[in-house]
């Protein structure tokens, strides 16, 4: 029913053209490749028949309203979560839990203000926490929290416990975390929701130079495009049972949008920003996290 | 009874020498269960269990009953009791909420079925006693190795899931997406746990299981956050209220319990009052930059 479109980005053309089989095999085989995935609760489908692949280096918006199955993806990802149907891999290989190709930046939720954790115990456990028996090699992992957390712009309160930090400070030490192995994808769960604009922006750009200059793949679950537009390449959106792949121009328009919440639905673009007015979703009732409803903008 | 006697019972220390050289063992079964409790019991502040360990003992000390009333190794019973609801417990209830109702309706059943025990039960009432609120002075040789082998046992175990339990412990959601077994891992621990509570049960009695597995880690949970000094200062804290105790007890005819929670509940005063004076002061180990606008984010 609907297409996917190739990866649009430059790049990838320009390194096609040079026919290398070494760049071939590690820079332009998709990292993340699904093949007429599908998922269903019970009775109700989330989606069906999505043949999608992720390239490296791409960032990957997942967009769409509540319930239509943007966190279930990426638990399809993680391996947390089995598909109805279809098959999906990763790298190459089937998806499996914890794999060291994988970086997970979740939704920020605070931490009680007496969690027993440092910043920097946070990253540790990001490096080494799933391996079994106690840590020994003390001084190596700490060198590399040391390394994550100045990437991250961290460094100043490294040993503040994690529940006295602010929301965006969080959500540093969780990009710190998923950075840890320099993961070829990295998942991120709306990971910026409940900050504020400056922390949106600082964040993303973090996640968007993951992607630029070590060449991973992002798949980017979010309510909102708009903090992140300059940065995406192509987005997924998600609506009703139906979805729709493509680059934001492609997707984010008033014919398709209104063809997947099977009701009319206003995309007006202005200053590089993308609005979306007379979302179902947004009219008939309000989201538990809070979130802004009325005259969202996506 | 005026107050010097009672002084007088509380504090003896007449004959000091020959009775410290009769209670070696008994020390050395002090230190054992601190070291235990001082590991164990920072993974139940982390992960707030706090409450389960109070439910476990009821059940603990229930089985430990039952073993009397029947004539069979109370050592055992307790171990039985104990690992049972433990594993109840890491079974079931999955969120904090359930399972603090959970441990609320086991908990008083536990004491219930234990005080029926003790009641049918027509042997010596020191034995009864001693169930509740712990009996040191009589460990032997053969005692104290079961109760080392056994703790050992347990601490290696703790040793090899450090690090995951760790990381569940302090980031489940994270520690899920990473692959750790993050529920076999509570059920594990909660095996340990019931080990462990059902170990210190012999020395400090059932009502008082708290002070050996909580006081100590949440003491030193006060004062750092530092997870290698979290454990450190658990440990210590937990050995000193230990043998502290049973040295002051040593010439009375007063159960240790008194003694040790006691010394355990000073420690975590001190703790707290050091914590608190820091909160106000410190900048809780954030680094500020002259240029950087002022510690905002």
């Amino acid at each position: 029913m609907f297409t996917t479109a190739a990866g649009p980005c430059a790049l990838h053309q320009q390194l096609r053209s040079f026919g290398n089989a070494w760049i071939e095999d590690n820079l332009l085989t998709p990292v993340v490749s699904l093949r007429g995935a599908g998922l269903q609760f019970g009775k109700r489908v989330l989606w069906a028949g999505l043949d999608l692949d992720i390239n490296p280096g791409e960032f990957f918006a997942v967009l769409g309203p509540n319930g239509s199955g943007k966190t279930s993806f990426l638990k399809v990802l993680l391996g947390l979560q089995e598909l109805h149907s279809g098959t999906v891999s990763l790298g190459g290989h089937p998806v499996e839990r914890g794999s060291k190709r994988i970086g997970y930046i979740p939704q920020q939720k605070s931490f009680a203000p007496d969690t027993p954790l440092r910043a920097r115990d946070l990253v540790g456990l990001g490096i080494d926490g799933h391996r079994w028996g106690m840590r020994l090699g003390a001084a190596r992992v700490n060198r590399r929290v040391d390394e994550l957390l100045d990437l991250v712009g961290a460094s100043d309160y490294s040993n503040v416990p994690v529940g006295l930090l602010s929301g965006g400070e969080q959500q540093r030490l969780r990009a710190a975390q998923a950075l840890a192995t320099d993961p070829q994808v990295l998942l991120c769960d709306e990971p910026l929701l409940s900050l504020d604009l400056h922390h949106q922006q600082g964040v993303s750009a973090l996640i968007n130079r993951q992607c630029h200059e070590r060449n991973s793949a992002v798949v980017f679950v979010t309510h909102e495009i708009n903090p992140v537009i300059d940065y995406v390449d192509r987005v997924l959106y998600l609506a009703g049972g139906r979805f729709r792949v493509g680059t934001p121009q492609e997707v984010m328009t008033t014919d398709v949008l209104s063809e997947l919440y099977n009701s009319h639905v206003e995309v007006i673009h202005a200053n590089g920003r993308i609005v979306v007015v007379g979302l179902p979703d947004a009219t008939t009732h309000f989201h538990d996290d809070a979130h802004p409803t009325a005259g969202e903008d996506f | 009874m005026d107050l010097g006697s009672i002084l007088q019972t509380i504090f003896n220390f007449e004959n000091y020498g020959e009775l410290l050289a009769l209670v070696q063992n008994s020390i050395w079964a002090g230190a054992v269960l601190g070291l235990l409790g001082g590991l164990v019991g920072t993974f139940v502040m982390k992960r707030d269990l706090a409450f389960a360990v109070h439910g476990i003992s009821e059940l603990s000390f229930a089985g430990a009953a039952f073993a009397l009333l029947i004539g069979a190794d109370i050592i055992f019973g307790s171990l039985a009791g104990s690992v049972a609801a433990a594993l109840l417990l890491g079974l079931m209830g999955v969120r904090a909420r359930d399972k603090n109702s959970i441990i609320g309706v086991i908990m008083p059943f536990g004491l219930g079925l234990g005080i029926l025990f003790l009641a049918l039960y027509e042997g010596r009432a020191a034995n009864k006693f001693g169930l509740l609120t712990g009996q040191i002075v009589s460990v032997d040789t053969v005692q104290l190795q079961a109760l080392a082998g056994t703790a050992v046992v347990v601490m290696i175990a703790l040793a090899a899931i450090w690090r995951p339990l760790s990381f569940a412990s302090g980031d489940p959601e994270m520690a899920e997406a990473r692959g750790v077994p993050v529920r076999g891992l509570a059920i594990g621990f909660m095996v340990m746990l019931g080990v462990s509570v059902a170990l210190s049960i012999q020395i400090v009695g059932a009502l008082l299981v708290l002070a050996l597995l909580i006081t100590p880690a949440a003491a030193a949970l006060r004062v750092t956050t530092s997870p290698r000094l979290v454990v450190l200062l658990s440990v210590a804290f937990a050995v000193s209220a230990t043998v502290g105790g049973i040295l002051l007890a040593l010439g009375s005819r007063i159960p240790i319990s008194p003694y040790v929670t006691t010394l355990s509940f000073l420690i975590y005063v001190v703790c707290r009052v050091i914590g608190s004076v820091r909160a106000k002061r410190g900048l809780m180990g954030r680094v500020t930059r002259e240029a950087a606008p002022a510690a905002a984010a």
